[in-house]
Protein backbone atom coordinates (compact mmCIF):
# COMPACT_ATOMS: atom_id res chain seq x y z
CA UNK A 1 0.00 0.00 0.00
CA UNK A 2 2.37 2.58 0.99
CA UNK A 3 4.81 1.50 -2.16
CA UNK A 4 1.61 2.14 -4.46
CA UNK A 5 1.13 5.83 -2.38
CA UNK A 6 4.64 6.09 -3.35
CA UNK A 7 4.47 5.62 -6.76
CA UNK A 8 1.11 7.89 -7.15
CA UNK A 9 3.10 10.56 -5.42
CA UNK A 10 5.75 10.25 -7.95
CA UNK A 11 3.50 10.39 -10.82
CA UNK A 12 1.85 13.51 -9.64
CA UNK A 13 5.39 15.20 -9.71
CA UNK A 14 6.06 14.10 -13.16
CA UNK A 15 2.26 15.06 -13.84
CA UNK A 16 2.65 18.45 -12.80
CA UNK A 17 5.79 18.23 -15.14
CA UNK A 18 3.20 16.81 -17.95
CA UNK A 19 0.88 19.68 -17.34
CA UNK A 20 2.92 22.60 -18.02
CA UNK A 21 4.21 21.03 -21.52
CA UNK A 22 1.09 19.97 -22.44
CA UNK A 23 -0.34 23.34 -21.33
CA UNK A 24 2.45 25.40 -23.07
CA UNK A 25 1.25 23.13 -26.61
CA UNK A 26 -2.46 24.29 -26.21
CA UNK A 27 -1.82 27.57 -25.65
CA UNK A 28 -0.34 27.61 -29.19
CA UNK A 29 -2.68 25.35 -30.54
CA UNK A 30 -5.74 27.29 -29.77
CA UNK A 31 -4.28 30.59 -31.23
CA UNK A 32 -2.99 28.54 -34.51
CA UNK A 33 -3.69 25.06 -34.71
CA UNK A 34 -0.13 24.46 -34.86
CA UNK A 35 1.72 22.22 -32.36
CA UNK A 36 5.32 23.46 -31.47
CA UNK A 37 7.87 20.37 -31.72
CA UNK A 38 10.48 22.96 -30.17
CA UNK A 39 8.24 23.25 -27.03
CA UNK A 40 10.21 21.12 -25.29
CA UNK A 41 14.14 22.34 -26.58
CA UNK A 42 12.86 25.69 -25.65
CA UNK A 43 11.92 24.59 -22.11
CA UNK A 44 15.74 22.61 -22.15
CA UNK A 45 17.44 25.87 -23.32
CA UNK A 46 15.94 28.45 -20.80
CA UNK A 47 16.93 25.72 -17.99
CA UNK A 48 20.71 25.68 -19.16
CA UNK A 49 20.06 29.72 -18.92
CA UNK A 50 18.81 29.32 -15.47
CA UNK A 51 21.88 27.41 -14.32
CA UNK A 52 24.47 29.67 -16.07
CA UNK A 53 23.14 32.41 -13.96
CA UNK A 54 23.12 30.23 -10.95
CA UNK A 55 26.61 29.29 -11.52
CA UNK A 56 27.17 32.96 -12.10
CA UNK A 57 26.73 33.16 -8.20
CA UNK A 58 22.78 34.40 -8.62
CA UNK A 59 20.29 33.15 -5.93
CA UNK A 60 18.16 30.62 -6.50
CA UNK A 61 14.54 32.62 -6.67
CA UNK A 62 16.00 35.35 -8.35
CA UNK A 63 17.33 32.87 -11.13
CA UNK A 64 14.12 31.46 -11.42
CA UNK A 65 12.64 34.68 -12.11
CA UNK A 66 14.97 36.06 -14.64
CA UNK A 67 14.52 32.59 -16.39
CA UNK A 68 11.13 32.77 -16.42
CA UNK A 69 11.46 36.53 -17.85
CA UNK A 70 13.90 35.54 -20.57
CA UNK A 71 11.89 32.41 -21.31
CA UNK A 72 9.09 34.66 -22.23
CA UNK A 73 10.74 37.32 -24.17
CA UNK A 74 12.53 34.29 -25.92
CA UNK A 75 9.30 33.06 -27.24
CA UNK A 76 7.65 36.41 -27.94
CA UNK A 77 10.93 37.46 -30.17
CA UNK A 78 10.45 33.90 -32.03
CA UNK A 79 7.08 34.17 -32.93
CA UNK A 80 7.68 37.98 -34.06
CA UNK A 81 10.95 37.20 -35.98
CA UNK A 82 10.65 33.96 -36.79
CA UNK A 83 6.41 32.73 -36.97
CA UNK A 84 5.41 36.50 -38.13
CA UNK A 85 6.80 36.24 -41.74
CA UNK A 86 5.47 32.85 -41.62
CA UNK A 87 2.15 33.41 -41.16
CA UNK A 88 0.63 32.84 -44.69
CA UNK A 89 3.14 29.63 -45.43
CA UNK A 90 1.70 26.24 -45.62
CA UNK A 91 1.17 23.84 -42.54
CA UNK A 92 4.26 21.95 -43.74
CA UNK A 93 6.47 25.00 -43.86
CA UNK A 94 5.81 25.64 -40.34
CA UNK A 95 6.03 21.91 -39.53
CA UNK A 96 9.47 22.04 -40.70
CA UNK A 97 10.08 25.87 -38.66
CA UNK A 98 9.30 24.02 -35.84
CA UNK A 99 11.58 21.38 -36.78
CA UNK A 100 14.51 23.32 -37.49
CA UNK A 101 14.02 25.28 -34.37
CA UNK A 102 14.14 22.22 -32.11
CA UNK A 103 16.89 20.86 -33.41
CA UNK A 104 18.83 24.66 -33.53
CA UNK A 105 17.86 24.95 -29.71
CA UNK A 106 19.62 21.75 -29.09
CA UNK A 107 22.68 22.05 -30.70
CA UNK A 108 23.53 25.64 -29.68
CA UNK A 109 23.04 24.15 -26.03
CA UNK A 110 25.24 21.55 -26.22
CA UNK A 111 27.93 24.18 -28.77
CA UNK A 112 27.65 26.41 -25.82
CA UNK A 113 27.63 23.88 -22.60
CA UNK A 114 28.63 20.71 -23.48
CA UNK A 115 26.32 17.36 -23.50
CA UNK A 116 27.65 16.29 -20.14
CA UNK A 117 25.29 15.91 -18.23
CA UNK A 118 24.73 18.36 -15.34
CA UNK A 119 23.08 18.53 -12.07
CA UNK A 120 20.74 21.18 -11.07
CA UNK A 121 19.68 22.80 -7.89
CA UNK A 122 17.18 22.15 -6.43
CA UNK A 123 15.08 25.13 -4.53
CA UNK A 124 13.82 22.61 -1.79
CA UNK A 125 15.50 21.16 1.32
CA UNK A 126 16.61 17.33 0.93
CA UNK A 127 14.80 14.61 2.34
CA UNK A 128 10.63 13.99 3.02
CA UNK A 129 8.63 15.09 5.27
CA UNK A 130 6.58 11.90 6.17
CA UNK A 131 9.88 10.55 7.25
CA UNK A 132 9.74 7.04 5.57
CA UNK A 133 10.23 8.09 1.98
CA UNK A 134 6.64 8.57 1.14
CA UNK A 135 7.22 11.78 -0.83
CA UNK A 136 9.83 13.90 -1.22
CA UNK A 137 9.80 17.71 -0.37
CA UNK A 138 11.46 18.58 -4.12
CA UNK A 139 8.20 16.47 -5.68
CA UNK A 140 5.65 18.81 -3.43
CA UNK A 141 7.67 21.58 -4.48
CA UNK A 142 7.06 20.98 -7.99
CA UNK A 143 3.59 20.43 -7.38
CA UNK A 144 2.96 23.69 -5.33
CA UNK A 145 4.83 25.44 -8.05
CA UNK A 146 2.57 24.13 -10.80
CA UNK A 147 -0.47 24.52 -8.96
CA UNK A 148 0.89 28.57 -8.61
CA UNK A 149 1.17 28.72 -11.98
CA UNK A 150 -1.89 27.44 -13.00
CA UNK A 151 -3.77 29.92 -10.39
CA UNK A 152 -2.14 32.77 -11.98
CA UNK A 153 -2.40 32.36 -15.26
CA UNK A 154 -6.20 30.69 -14.74
CA UNK A 155 -6.88 34.51 -12.97
CA UNK A 156 -5.14 35.97 -16.13
CA UNK A 157 -7.36 34.53 -18.87
CA UNK A 158 -10.52 35.47 -16.71
CA UNK A 159 -10.83 38.42 -15.16
CA UNK A 160 -7.80 40.73 -16.86
CA UNK A 161 -9.30 42.46 -20.31
CA UNK A 162 -5.75 41.63 -21.86
CA UNK A 163 -6.72 37.77 -21.06
CA UNK A 164 -9.60 38.27 -22.47
CA UNK A 165 -8.22 39.78 -25.44
CA UNK A 166 -6.03 36.89 -26.08
CA UNK A 167 -8.94 34.54 -26.11
CA UNK A 168 -10.98 36.54 -27.97
CA UNK A 169 -8.28 36.37 -30.85
CA UNK A 170 -7.82 32.39 -30.40
CA UNK A 171 -11.44 32.22 -31.22
CA UNK A 172 -11.80 34.65 -34.17
CA UNK A 173 -9.34 36.70 -35.24
CA UNK A 174 -11.01 38.29 -37.76
CA UNK A 175 -13.94 39.46 -35.14
CA UNK A 176 -11.22 40.17 -32.77
CA UNK A 177 -9.36 42.82 -35.38
CA UNK A 178 -13.18 44.21 -35.47
CA UNK A 179 -12.91 45.09 -31.99
CA UNK A 180 -9.49 46.85 -32.03
CA UNK A 181 -7.59 44.17 -30.77
CA UNK A 182 -3.70 43.53 -32.34
CA UNK A 183 -4.16 39.41 -32.97
CA UNK A 184 -1.06 39.30 -34.28
CA UNK A 185 0.43 40.86 -30.98
CA UNK A 186 -1.54 38.50 -29.05
CA UNK A 187 -0.05 35.45 -30.67
CA UNK A 188 3.06 37.24 -29.81
CA UNK A 189 2.15 37.15 -25.90
CA UNK A 190 0.67 33.07 -26.33
CA UNK A 191 4.31 32.05 -27.66
CA UNK A 192 5.78 34.03 -24.68
CA UNK A 193 3.38 33.25 -22.42
CA UNK A 194 4.41 28.85 -23.65
CA UNK A 195 8.03 29.79 -23.45
CA UNK A 196 7.40 31.13 -19.81
CA UNK A 197 5.73 27.81 -18.73
CA UNK A 198 7.85 25.66 -20.70
CA UNK A 199 10.82 27.16 -18.86
CA UNK A 200 8.92 26.42 -15.15
CA UNK A 201 8.82 22.99 -16.51
CA UNK A 202 12.22 22.85 -17.54
CA UNK A 203 13.40 24.36 -14.07
CA UNK A 204 11.46 21.48 -12.22
CA UNK A 205 12.23 18.99 -13.69
CA UNK A 206 16.18 19.50 -14.02
CA UNK A 207 16.73 18.17 -10.63
CA UNK A 208 15.19 14.63 -11.14
CA UNK A 209 16.65 13.86 -14.51
CA UNK A 210 19.70 16.52 -14.46
CA UNK A 211 19.85 18.81 -17.14
CA UNK A 212 21.48 17.93 -20.53
CA UNK A 213 20.69 18.64 -24.11
CA UNK A 214 18.54 16.02 -24.59
CA UNK A 215 16.47 15.99 -21.29
CA UNK A 216 13.29 17.33 -22.54
CA UNK A 217 12.84 15.01 -25.79
CA UNK A 218 10.40 12.40 -23.92
CA UNK A 219 8.69 14.81 -21.51
CA UNK A 220 7.51 16.44 -24.72
CA UNK A 221 5.86 13.38 -25.55
CA UNK A 222 4.45 12.27 -22.19
CA UNK A 223 3.34 16.38 -22.21
CA UNK A 224 1.44 15.86 -25.83
CA UNK A 225 -0.05 12.70 -24.69
CA UNK A 226 -1.10 14.87 -21.55
CA UNK A 227 -2.62 17.80 -24.11
CA UNK A 228 -4.70 14.94 -26.18
CA UNK A 229 -5.93 13.33 -23.04
CA UNK A 230 -7.34 16.32 -21.90
CA UNK A 231 -8.02 17.16 -25.75
CA UNK A 232 -6.36 19.55 -27.21
CA UNK A 233 -7.52 22.37 -27.62
CA UNK A 234 -8.31 23.21 -23.80
CA UNK A 235 -6.04 24.40 -21.50
CA UNK A 236 -7.64 22.66 -18.25
CA UNK A 237 -8.23 19.73 -19.90
CA UNK A 238 -4.42 19.97 -20.66
CA UNK A 239 -3.64 19.83 -17.23
CA UNK A 240 -5.65 17.35 -15.83
CA UNK A 241 -4.51 15.14 -19.01
CA UNK A 242 -0.92 15.45 -17.58
CA UNK A 243 -1.34 14.38 -14.12
CA UNK A 244 -3.30 11.91 -15.35
CA UNK A 245 -0.54 10.67 -17.78
CA UNK A 246 1.92 11.16 -15.17
CA UNK A 247 0.25 8.54 -12.54
CA UNK A 248 -0.70 6.18 -15.18
CA UNK A 249 2.49 5.77 -16.32
CA UNK A 250 4.30 5.40 -13.22
CA UNK A 251 1.78 2.83 -12.05
CA UNK A 252 1.71 0.96 -15.82
CA UNK A 253 5.68 1.12 -15.51
CA UNK A 254 6.03 -0.30 -11.81
CA UNK A 255 3.62 -2.73 -11.90
CA UNK A 256 2.81 -3.53 -15.76
CA UNK A 257 5.07 -3.57 -18.14
CA UNK A 258 8.67 -2.04 -16.51
CA UNK A 259 10.58 0.91 -16.46
CA UNK A 260 11.96 0.27 -20.34
CA UNK A 261 9.01 0.44 -21.64
CA UNK A 262 7.31 3.94 -20.01
CA UNK A 263 7.82 6.04 -23.41
CA UNK A 264 5.84 3.80 -25.23
CA UNK A 265 3.03 3.46 -23.24
CA UNK A 266 2.96 7.61 -23.93
CA UNK A 267 3.12 6.80 -27.47
CA UNK A 268 0.13 4.27 -27.40
CA UNK A 269 -1.63 6.70 -25.07
CA UNK A 270 -1.46 9.02 -28.00
CA UNK A 271 -2.66 6.58 -31.04
CA UNK A 272 -5.20 5.16 -28.62
CA UNK A 273 -6.92 8.59 -27.96
CA UNK A 274 -6.10 9.39 -31.49
CA UNK A 275 -8.28 6.55 -32.73
CA UNK A 276 -10.54 6.13 -30.10
CA UNK A 277 -11.71 9.56 -28.75
CA UNK A 278 -10.09 12.22 -30.58
CA UNK A 279 -11.36 14.74 -29.20
CA UNK A 280 -10.23 13.54 -25.10
CA UNK A 281 -11.91 13.92 -22.28
CA UNK A 282 -12.68 17.36 -22.60
CA UNK A 283 -12.55 18.94 -26.09
CA UNK A 284 -15.13 19.25 -28.62
CA UNK A 285 -14.72 17.54 -31.97
CA UNK A 286 -13.88 19.82 -34.52
CA UNK A 287 -16.41 19.91 -37.18
CA UNK A 288 -15.21 21.35 -40.78
CA UNK A 289 -18.20 22.62 -43.39
CA UNK A 290 -16.17 21.83 -46.47
CA UNK B 1 -22.75 69.53 -44.54
CA UNK B 2 -19.48 67.87 -44.17
CA UNK B 3 -18.23 64.40 -44.48
CA UNK B 4 -17.11 61.69 -42.25
CA UNK B 5 -16.09 59.53 -45.20
CA UNK B 6 -14.47 60.49 -48.38
CA UNK B 7 -13.41 56.93 -51.12
CA UNK B 8 -11.93 57.93 -54.44
CA UNK B 9 -11.14 55.30 -56.69
CA UNK B 10 -11.98 52.11 -54.31
CA UNK B 11 -10.63 49.04 -56.21
CA UNK B 12 -10.87 45.43 -54.07
CA UNK B 13 -9.39 42.09 -54.58
CA UNK B 14 -10.20 38.36 -53.70
CA UNK B 15 -6.47 37.30 -54.88
CA UNK B 16 -6.05 37.60 -58.91
CA UNK B 17 -9.71 38.53 -59.10
CA UNK B 18 -11.13 42.09 -58.91
CA UNK B 19 -14.38 42.72 -57.45
CA UNK B 20 -14.44 46.26 -56.62
CA UNK B 21 -13.84 49.00 -59.58
CA UNK B 22 -12.98 52.34 -58.47
CA UNK B 23 -15.83 53.45 -56.77
CA UNK B 24 -16.18 56.98 -55.18
CA UNK B 25 -18.50 57.85 -52.33
CA UNK B 26 -19.13 59.97 -49.56
CA UNK B 27 -21.12 59.36 -45.78
CA UNK B 28 -22.15 62.73 -44.47
CA UNK B 29 -21.62 63.31 -40.77
CA UNK B 30 -24.31 62.21 -38.85
CA UNK B 31 -26.41 60.99 -41.59
CA UNK B 32 -27.38 57.11 -43.00
CA UNK B 33 -25.82 56.13 -46.17
CA UNK B 34 -27.03 52.92 -47.70
CA UNK B 35 -25.77 50.46 -50.39
CA UNK B 36 -27.78 48.52 -52.43
CA UNK B 37 -27.38 46.26 -55.18
CA UNK B 38 -28.06 42.64 -56.16
CA UNK B 39 -25.75 39.07 -54.67
CA UNK B 40 -22.26 39.91 -55.94
CA UNK B 41 -22.10 43.24 -56.51
CA UNK B 42 -19.62 44.33 -54.35
CA UNK B 43 -21.36 45.57 -51.00
CA UNK B 44 -20.16 43.45 -48.30
CA UNK B 45 -16.58 43.68 -50.43
CA UNK B 46 -17.21 47.82 -50.27
CA UNK B 47 -16.94 47.73 -46.58
CA UNK B 48 -14.39 44.59 -45.92
CA UNK B 49 -12.26 47.19 -47.93
CA UNK B 50 -12.90 49.91 -45.82
CA UNK B 51 -11.37 48.29 -42.99
CA UNK B 52 -8.45 46.93 -45.36
CA UNK B 53 -9.61 43.39 -44.46
CA UNK B 54 -8.38 42.67 -48.12
CA UNK B 55 -6.25 43.92 -50.93
CA UNK B 56 -7.33 47.16 -51.99
CA UNK B 57 -5.75 50.42 -53.51
CA UNK B 58 -7.60 53.75 -53.64
CA UNK B 59 -8.01 56.13 -51.11
CA UNK B 60 -10.44 56.55 -48.14
CA UNK B 61 -10.49 59.78 -45.68
CA UNK B 62 -12.35 59.35 -42.53
CA UNK B 63 -12.77 63.25 -40.76
CA UNK B 64 -10.08 64.70 -42.62
CA UNK B 65 -7.45 61.06 -41.54
CA UNK B 66 -6.24 59.15 -44.44
CA UNK B 67 -7.23 55.52 -43.18
CA UNK B 68 -6.03 53.98 -46.74
CA UNK B 69 -3.23 52.28 -45.79
CA UNK B 70 -3.70 51.79 -41.88
CA UNK B 71 -4.12 48.38 -39.99
CA UNK B 72 -8.05 46.77 -39.61
CA UNK B 73 -7.61 47.57 -35.64
CA UNK B 74 -6.02 51.11 -36.22
CA UNK B 75 -9.07 52.00 -38.06
CA UNK B 76 -11.58 50.48 -35.65
CA UNK B 77 -9.55 52.12 -33.01
CA UNK B 78 -10.27 55.71 -34.65
CA UNK B 79 -13.45 54.87 -34.57
CA UNK B 80 -15.07 52.89 -37.33
CA UNK B 81 -17.13 49.93 -36.03
CA UNK B 82 -17.54 46.89 -38.71
CA UNK B 83 -20.37 44.72 -37.50
CA UNK B 84 -19.61 42.15 -39.89
CA UNK B 85 -21.75 39.62 -42.19
CA UNK B 86 -22.14 37.06 -39.79
CA UNK B 87 -22.21 38.82 -36.80
CA UNK B 88 -18.71 37.53 -35.49
CA UNK B 89 -20.24 36.15 -32.37
CA UNK B 90 -17.27 35.20 -29.67
CA UNK B 91 -19.26 31.56 -29.44
CA UNK B 92 -17.36 30.42 -26.44
CA UNK B 93 -17.21 33.56 -24.53
CA UNK B 94 -20.17 34.62 -22.49
CA UNK B 95 -22.43 37.60 -23.41
CA UNK B 96 -20.30 39.83 -20.66
CA UNK B 97 -16.97 38.78 -22.18
CA UNK B 98 -18.19 39.92 -25.87
CA UNK B 99 -18.69 43.62 -24.66
CA UNK B 100 -16.02 43.71 -22.03
CA UNK B 101 -13.74 43.04 -24.81
CA UNK B 102 -14.03 46.61 -25.27
CA UNK B 103 -11.92 47.87 -22.73
CA UNK B 104 -9.17 46.17 -24.02
CA UNK B 105 -9.57 48.61 -26.90
CA UNK B 106 -10.25 51.61 -25.29
CA UNK B 107 -8.56 53.88 -22.64
CA UNK B 108 -11.45 56.19 -21.05
CA UNK B 109 -13.04 53.04 -19.16
CA UNK B 110 -14.82 55.77 -17.30
CA UNK B 111 -17.06 56.31 -20.20
CA UNK B 112 -16.53 53.01 -21.24
CA UNK B 113 -18.73 52.14 -18.48
CA UNK B 114 -21.34 54.41 -19.32
CA UNK B 115 -21.49 53.08 -22.72
CA UNK B 116 -22.45 49.50 -21.25
CA UNK B 117 -25.20 50.89 -19.55
CA UNK B 118 -26.09 52.69 -22.49
CA UNK B 119 -26.24 49.33 -24.69
CA UNK B 120 -28.07 47.45 -21.98
CA UNK B 121 -30.69 50.84 -22.54
CA UNK B 122 -30.86 50.01 -25.79
CA UNK B 123 -31.16 46.50 -25.62
CA UNK B 124 -32.38 45.44 -22.07
CA UNK B 125 -32.55 41.15 -23.50
CA UNK B 126 -28.80 41.35 -23.28
CA UNK B 127 -28.67 42.53 -19.65
CA UNK B 128 -30.51 39.18 -18.86
CA UNK B 129 -28.05 36.99 -20.75
CA UNK B 130 -24.97 38.45 -19.65
CA UNK B 131 -23.41 35.11 -17.89
CA UNK B 132 -24.63 33.27 -21.19
CA UNK B 133 -22.10 31.72 -23.23
CA UNK B 134 -23.03 33.96 -26.36
CA UNK B 135 -22.89 31.44 -29.37
CA UNK B 136 -26.28 29.97 -27.11
CA UNK B 137 -27.54 32.81 -28.07
CA UNK B 138 -30.79 33.13 -31.03
CA UNK B 139 -29.97 34.85 -34.16
CA UNK B 140 -31.62 38.09 -33.32
CA UNK B 141 -29.51 38.46 -29.66
CA UNK B 142 -26.77 37.36 -31.75
CA UNK B 143 -27.17 40.72 -34.27
CA UNK B 144 -27.90 42.51 -30.91
CA UNK B 145 -24.88 41.67 -29.25
CA UNK B 146 -22.86 42.54 -32.78
CA UNK B 147 -24.33 45.96 -33.05
CA UNK B 148 -23.77 46.32 -29.20
CA UNK B 149 -20.23 45.53 -29.31
CA UNK B 150 -19.34 48.12 -32.07
CA UNK B 151 -21.24 50.36 -29.93
CA UNK B 152 -19.17 49.91 -26.96
CA UNK B 153 -16.28 50.89 -29.55
CA UNK B 154 -18.09 54.48 -29.03
CA UNK B 155 -17.79 54.77 -33.01
CA UNK B 156 -17.97 57.61 -34.80
CA UNK B 157 -18.86 55.47 -37.82
CA UNK B 158 -20.73 52.92 -38.07
CA UNK B 159 -20.41 50.05 -41.06
CA UNK B 160 -23.23 47.57 -40.45
CA UNK B 161 -23.16 44.01 -42.89
CA UNK B 162 -26.89 43.13 -43.73
CA UNK B 163 -28.10 43.62 -40.24
CA UNK B 164 -31.45 41.97 -41.10
CA UNK B 165 -30.00 38.62 -42.31
CA UNK B 166 -31.60 35.22 -41.47
CA UNK B 167 -34.04 36.95 -38.97
CA UNK B 168 -37.78 36.97 -38.53
CA UNK B 169 -39.77 40.31 -39.51
CA UNK B 170 -40.08 40.94 -36.10
CA UNK B 171 -36.71 40.91 -34.83
CA UNK B 172 -35.55 42.66 -38.00
CA UNK B 173 -38.25 46.30 -37.64
CA UNK B 174 -36.86 45.83 -33.83
CA UNK B 175 -33.36 46.12 -34.53
CA UNK B 176 -34.05 48.92 -37.47
CA UNK B 177 -35.86 50.75 -35.27
CA UNK B 178 -33.18 50.54 -32.37
CA UNK B 179 -30.53 51.49 -35.27
CA UNK B 180 -32.77 54.77 -36.25
CA UNK B 181 -32.64 55.65 -31.98
CA UNK B 182 -28.58 55.31 -32.07
CA UNK B 183 -28.59 57.55 -35.35
CA UNK B 184 -30.29 60.21 -33.67
CA UNK B 185 -29.48 60.38 -30.03
CA UNK B 186 -25.46 59.15 -30.12
CA UNK B 187 -24.99 60.73 -33.41
CA UNK B 188 -23.17 57.78 -34.96
CA UNK B 189 -23.22 57.80 -38.92
CA UNK B 190 -23.64 54.73 -40.91
CA UNK B 191 -23.02 52.90 -44.00
CA UNK B 192 -25.42 50.19 -44.08
CA UNK B 193 -25.39 46.96 -46.63
CA UNK B 194 -28.75 45.17 -47.11
CA UNK B 195 -30.68 43.08 -49.51
CA UNK B 196 -34.05 44.01 -47.99
CA UNK B 197 -33.86 47.43 -50.08
CA UNK B 198 -37.48 48.50 -48.67
CA UNK B 199 -36.20 49.11 -44.92
CA UNK B 200 -33.13 49.98 -45.37
CA UNK B 201 -34.51 53.11 -47.88
CA UNK B 202 -36.54 54.12 -45.01
CA UNK B 203 -33.66 54.07 -42.56
CA UNK B 204 -30.92 55.83 -45.10
CA UNK B 205 -31.27 59.14 -46.27
CA UNK B 206 -28.48 58.73 -49.03
CA UNK B 207 -28.48 55.33 -51.32
CA UNK B 208 -25.54 53.89 -53.58
CA UNK B 209 -26.31 51.53 -56.12
CA UNK B 210 -23.55 48.66 -56.71
CA UNK B 211 -23.78 46.45 -59.28
CA UNK B 212 -20.77 43.96 -60.20
CA UNK B 213 -18.38 46.25 -58.69
CA UNK B 214 -19.48 49.80 -59.81
CA UNK B 215 -21.49 52.46 -58.53
CA UNK B 216 -24.83 52.61 -61.47
CA UNK B 217 -26.32 55.65 -59.51
CA UNK B 218 -26.91 57.29 -56.33
CA UNK B 219 -28.81 60.39 -54.73
CA UNK B 220 -31.64 60.66 -52.18
CA UNK B 221 -33.28 57.45 -51.01
CA UNK B 222 -36.88 59.17 -51.85
CA UNK B 223 -35.21 59.26 -55.02
CA UNK B 224 -34.61 55.67 -55.76
CA UNK B 225 -38.43 55.00 -53.77
CA UNK B 226 -40.27 57.47 -56.23
CA UNK B 227 -38.41 55.90 -59.35
CA UNK B 228 -39.88 52.49 -60.35
CA UNK B 229 -37.69 51.00 -63.27
CA UNK B 230 -34.54 51.90 -60.97
CA UNK B 231 -36.16 49.84 -58.08
CA UNK B 232 -37.69 47.35 -60.81
CA UNK B 233 -34.07 46.96 -62.30
CA UNK B 234 -32.05 47.03 -59.43
CA UNK B 235 -33.64 45.90 -56.27
CA UNK B 236 -36.08 43.59 -57.34
CA UNK B 237 -39.42 45.53 -56.08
Amino acid sequence: MEFLLQQIASGLTSGAIYACVALGLVMIYVSTDHINFAQGEMAMFATYIAWALIQAGIPYWIAFGLTILIAFTGGLLIQRFILKPLEHAPVLALVVCFIALLSIFNAIAGMLWSYTVKQFPSPFPIGDPTGHGLISYHQIGVVAVTAIMLGVLTIFFRFTTLGLAMRAAAQNPASARLMGVRVSWMLALGWGLAAAIGSVAGMMVAPIVFLDPNMMTGILIYGFAGALVGGIGNPGGAVVGGFVVGVLENLVGTYLIGNELKLTFALIIVVGVLILKPAGLFGRVNVKRV
Amino acid sequence: MTNILEVKGLSAYYGPIRALFDIDFTIATGGVTALLGANGAGKTTTLRALCNMIRRTGTSVMAGQDISRKATEDIVRMGVAHVPEGRGTFAGLTVEENLRLAFHTRRDHAAARRDLELVFDYFPRLKERLKQQAGTLSGGEQQMLAISRALMLAPRLMLLDEPSFGLAPLVVQEIFRILRRINEHEKVSMLIVEQNAALALELADHVYLLETGRVVTSGPSSMVQNDETLRKAYLGY
